[in-house]
């Protein structure tokens, strides 16, 4: 799973049925300390994440897990949203 | 999934039987402000993009649970045609 911060929202209305009714998510990868990393994504949110949060999200087949027995057509899900970070001092 | 504009199709009389039917677009991977990112994909078409549209694509073994895709070999889908990106301010 990886970090990201949701930066924005995508809106579709030709879109796979599997994907009626879900919101979809830009998200902006960053770094343990918070630091923007590689290109943005789209994920399908399964908590209810919103603008600006730091949020987990997971990559590949593993993403349509959340919505079963659905099978959500997506390859990027959000789902966590964080509330703390701790790394240790280096 | 990314974002991609659809740049141009793909036509192919020989393929696996499980892909007769379905249309092959060229996909262009763009950033969520537009611009063209590096990267090209073929990617089978489940919603009826057109050219120059910007799509939604799922990548991976997730392209097979696209409407129509079940058991095709197919690892890359258009799962949706973009009405509007909303980025927030950055703070």
């Amino acid at each position: 799973m990886f970090l990201a911060r949701v930066v924005g929202r995508v809106w579709a209305t030709a879109k796979d049925p599997s994907l009626e009714s879900r919101k979809l998510l830009v998200l902006q990868p960053i770094t343990p300390d918070g630091r923007e990393r590689g290109r943005t994504v789209v994920a399908v949110d399964a908590v209810g994440a919103g603008a600006g949060e730091v949020v987990y999200w997971c990559r590949g087949r593993e993403s349509s897990f959340p919505f079963l027995p659905g099978e959500v057509t997506t390859d990027a899900t959000v789902v966590g949203i964080v509330d703390q970070i701790s790394l240790a001092q280096s | 999934m990314l974002l991609a504009r659809v740049v141009g199709t793909v036509v192919a009389t020989r393929k696996d039987p499980r892909l007769d039917g379905k249309k092959l677009l060229v996909l262009r991977h763009i950033s969520a402000e537009g611009a063209d990112e590096a990267g090209y994909v073929v990617a089978v078409d489940t919603v009826g993009a057109g050219f120059r549209e910007r799509v939604l694509t799922v990548a991976g073994s997730s392209a097979r649970m696209a409407q129509g895709c079940r058991d095709c070999p197919v690892d890359a889908a258009v799962v949706g045609i973009i009405d509007q990106v909303e980025l927030d301010d950055k703070p």
